[in-house]
C-alpha cells in the first residue's frame, strides 16, 4: 500500500505539469466588472498593440458600448484613422509585408485569450527579458524564442534577467531570482502589473463580450429553475402517492 | 364546437389514437428508477440540437474564408447569438452524457437481451450516425482543432488497403481537407445525419413499444391472456393495442402523467446542470469548447496536440495503443461493434445484475472504469507510460466481453422475483 502511494505521489505532479505545458504563470486576477480597468486596458491595446495586431472580430462601437465610453469620446480618443464607429478594430498592415518583418503575420488578438488563457497573457507581457542573440533584442520566458519585440519597454522600462549571490555549502553560487526593470520605464514595477493586468482584462472581454451579461441571466435562469424543480417534484410526488 | 373538429380530424388521421397508444396509456413498469431517464433527457437534447441548429444556419457561413468569422459574428453582433451557440455546443456534450449513461442503463438491467435485440441495434446504429454528427459539427468553425481534428479522423480511412488513399480524397472532395470538405460536412451536418438521427429515434421508440419497456429487476409485465384474476391486473387505463394481446400485472404505472412527470422531475435538474454551464462556464475548461478551436485553422501549422473532443477519446485511445495504423483502425471500430453484438455475446437469461452473479457485477463496474480511464489517456498528451496504460486498458475492454461470454453461458444467478420489488 505504501509503496503504491509513492508511485501515485510520483505519477501526480507529472500529470499536473504535462497539463500545464512550460513555464510557471501568475494567476491573472482580473475583474470584468471593472469598467475602469477595462477602458485602461482599450487604451493601452489602441496604443501599444494595434500597430501590429488586429481585432478582427471585434467592433469600436460594440466596445465602447459595452465598457460605458460615449460614442463620441471613443472617437475622439480610441480611434486613430476616422473609421466608423461600427467598424471592426483593423490596421493597415499588409499580412504578406507583415510575415517577412517578424517571421509570421502577428496573429489577431480578438480571440486571444480564449486560446492562450488569462494567465499565459498575464505572465508573457511581464517576462520579456533582454537578449541580445534575439533580432529584436529580447526574449520571453513563456515564448521562447518569441518573434515579437518589447513593445511595453516605454512603460515598464528595459527588463533583465536577474540573479543574486548566495552562500550555499560555503560556496558563492549565481541564483536567478525574476526578471527587473532597470527603471527608465514610466511606471514603477507595481503600475506596470497593474496596466498588463487591465489590458489582459480586455483581452479576457473581446474574446467573450457576453460574459459581461451572461452570469447575471444565468442567475434569474437558474433561479426560475429551481423553483420549477420544487414544483414538479411536489406534483410528482402527488401523483405518485397512490402507487405502492 | 371544438370537440366537432377534433372528432372531423380523428376521422382522417388517427392523433388521438396514438398518442394514447405510445404517449399517455403506454404501460411502464412502476419500478423505473432515475437510470430511466436517459432516454428522455436524450430526446430533449435532440430537439434542443435541431431547434438551436435551424438558427444557427441562418447566420452560419459555410466556406474556409467565412465560417470563423461567421460563427464570431453570431456571438457578437447576431441578437442572443451565444446563447444559440452555446445551447448547441453544450448540448453536443450532454447529448453524449445522457447517451453513455443510457447505454449503461441498458447494460447493467441487461435491457439488450432477447426480445430487445433490434431495440438495442437501433440504438447503436443512432450512436453511430450521433458520432458522424458530431464529428462533422465540430469541423464547421473551422477553428485550429476543427481542421486538425478532421485531418486525423479522415486520414484513418487511408488505412484501408487497396482503396484507402482514393476514398480519402473521395471524402474531403479535395487533396486536403479544404472548403470543399467543409461545405459537404455542413450539408450532411444539418440535412443527411440529422434526418437520419430522427428516423432511427422513431424507429427505436416503436420497437421499445412493441415489446414493452424493461426495468431494474428484469421482470416481465405482461402476462398471457387471460391468465390474471381481475384483481391482479393494473387498475390504470391502458390502451387496449397492449390489453388486447396481453393480461398487465398490476405493477405498471401509465406514461402520462406518471412517467412523464418522473422525466420531468430528471428534466429539470438536467437542465440546471445544463444551463449552469452555458452561463458560467460554456467552455468547461477546455473540454467542450477546445482553447485552440478559438484559433482560425491554419493548415501549415500544426497544433501541439491534437485531441478529439472527450467523448471520442476512450476510442482515440485504442486507437493509438496499437502500434499498426490499419490495426489500430480495426480495434476502434471492433470496440463499437462488440458493444452492438452485447445481445449475442451475452448468452444469458437473467436480464438485471441484480440477480446475475456477483463476477457479472464487477465485470461491469471494472468496463465502466476502463472506459472513463481510456478517455482519460486520449485526451492528454502522449506520454511513455500511457502507452502501456492504453493497451492494458484496450485488452481489458475487449475482456469484459469474452468473459461475459464464457461466464454467462452456465451463470449461477439468483431467483429472479414474479412481481416487480419496488
Amino acid at each position: 500500500m505504501k509503496k503504491l502511494i509513492l508511485v501515485l505521489a510520483f505519477l501526480l505532479p507529472n500529470a499536473v505539469f504535462a497539463a500545464g505545458g512550460g513555464a510557471h504563470l501568475d494567476t491573472a486576477d482580473y475583474d470584468l466588472t471593472d469598467k475602469a480597468s477595462l477602458q485602461n486596458g482599450a487604451k493601452i491595446f489602441q496604443n501599444y498593440c494595434l500597430g501590429c495586431h488586429q481585432m478582427q472580430y471585434q467592433r469600436y462601437q460594440r466596445a465602447f458600448e459595452d465598457l460605458g465610453i460615449p460614442v463620441e469620446l471613443g472617437q475622439e480618443n480610441l480611434q486613430f484613422t476616422g473609421e466608423k464607429p461600427g467598424e471592426y478594430i483593423k490596421n493597415g498592415m499588409p499580412a504578406d509585408a507583415a510575415a517577412k518583418w517578424f517571421g509570421a503575420p502577428p496573429p489577431d488578438l480578438t480571440l486571444v485569450a480564449r486560446v492562450r488563457g488569462a494567465d499565459w497573457l498575464y505572465t508573457y507581457l511581464r517576462t520579456f527579458y533582454v537578449d541580445e542573440s534575439r533580432p529584436f533584442g529580447v526574449n520571453n520566458l513563456v515564448f521562447p524564442e518569441v518573434g515579437m519585440p518589447h513593445v511595453l519597454q516605454e512603460l515598464q522600462g528595459v527588463p533583465r534577467k536577474t540573479t543574486e549571490e548566495h552562500m550555499v555549502d560555503g560556496e558563492m553560487v549565481e541564483r536567478y531570482v525574476g526578471i527587473k526593470s532597470d527603471g527608465t520605464g514610466e511606471l514603477s514595477p507595481e503600475e506596470y502589473d497593474s496596466a498588463v493586468l487591465d489590458l489582459v482584462n480586455y483581452l479576457v472581454y473581446t474574446g467573450e463580450p457576453s460574459r459581461l451579461e451572461s452570469e447575471s441571466i444565468g442567475r434569474w435562469v437558474i433561479i426560475f429553475l429551481l423553483v420549477f424543480f420544487v414544483l414538479i417534484y411536489l406534483l410528482k410526488k402527488d401523483y405518485w402517492r397512490d402507487v405502492h | 364546437m371544438f370537440k366537432n373538429l377534433m372528432d372531423w380530424i380523428e376521422y382522417r388521421l388517427p392523433i388521438m389514437r396514438v398518442a394514447n397508444m405510445h404517449a399517455i396509456q403506454y404501460p411502464a413498469p412502476r419500478n423505473m428508477n432515475f437510470w430511466y431517464v436517459f432516454g428522455f433527457l436524450a430526446t430533449i437534447v435532440l430537439v434542443n440540437q435541431i431547434v438551436t441548429g435551424v438558427w444557427l444556419t441562418m447566420s452560419f457561413e459555410p466556406s474556409a474564408e467565412r465560417a470563423f468569422a461567421s460563427v464570431e459574428y453570431i456571438m457578437r453582433d447576431v441578437e442572443y447569438g451565444w446563447i444559440l451557440r452555446y445551447m448547441h455546443s453544450t448540448g453536443a456534450s450532454a447529448f453524449f452524457i445522457v447517451v453513455y449513461l443510457h447505454m449503461f442503463r441498458g447494460m447493467i438491467y441487461g435491457s439488450y437481451q432477447k426480445p430487445r435485440e433490434l431495440l438495442w441495434l437501433f440504438g447503436m446504429f443512432i450512436y453511430l450516425a450521433l458520432m458522424a454528427e458530431a464529428f462533422m459539427g465540430y469541423v464547421l468553425p473551422w477553428g485550429q482543432m476543427s481542421y486538425w481534428g478532421a485531418q486525423v479522423i479522415v486520414s484513418l480511412f487511408s488505412a484501408i488497403p487497396v482503396i484507402g488513399p482514393d476514398l480519402v480524397i473521395w471524402i474531403q472532395g479535395d487533396y486536403v481537407i479544404s472548403g470543399a470538405t467543409l461545405n459537404r460536412f455542413f450539408a450532411l451536418h444539418v440535412i443527411a445525419l440529422p434526418l437520419v438521427i430522427v428516423i432511427l429515434v422513431f424507429l427505436h421508440i416503436v420497437a421499445l413499444h412493441e415489446v414493452g419497456s424493461n426495468n431494474p429487476d428484469g421482470t416481465d409485465v405482461k402476462r398471457k391472456k387471460g391468465s390474471l384474476t381481475e384483481a391482479e391486473k393494473t387498475k390504470f387505463k391502458i390502451h387496449e393495442y397492449y390489453t388486447d394481446k396481453y393480461d398487465i400485472i398490476d405493477d405498471i404505472v401509465p406514461f402520462f402523467p406518471h412517467i412523464v412527470l418522473k422525466d420531468l422531475v430528471a428534466f429539470s435538474l438536467f437542465l440546471i446542470a445544463f444551463c449552469y454551464i452555458m452561463f458560467f462556464n460554456p467552455g468547461m475548461g477546455g473540454y467542450f469548447l477546445e482553447h485552440p478551436n478559438f484559433e482560425i485553422a491554419n493548415p501549415l501549422k500544426t497544433p501541439e496536440h491534437i485531441f478529439p473532443v472527450w467523448y471520442f477519446t476512450p476510442f482515440y485511445a485504442i486507437l493509438k495503443a496499437v502500434p499498426h495504423k490499419l490495426g489500430g483502425v480495426i480495434c476502434m471500430f471492433a470496440a463499437i461493434v462488440a458493444l452492438a453484438l452485447l445481445p449475442w455475446i451475452d448468452r444469458g437469461r437473467v436480464k438485471s445484475w441484480r440477480y446475475r452473479c456477483g463476477l457479472h457485477r464487477w465485470n461491469l463496474i471494472v468496463f465502466a472504469g476502463v472506459f472513463i480511464f481510456l478517455g482519460y489517456l486520449g485526451g492528454t498528451p502522449q506520454e511513455a507510460w500511457k502507452i502501456i496504460a492504453s493497451q492494458i486498458l484496450t485488452i481489458m475492454y475487449f475482456g469484459f466481453f469474452f468473459l461475459l461470454w464464457i461466464y454467462s453461458k452456465n451463470e449461477r444467478t439468483k431467483p429472479v422475483p414474479a412481481r416487480i420489488t419496488g
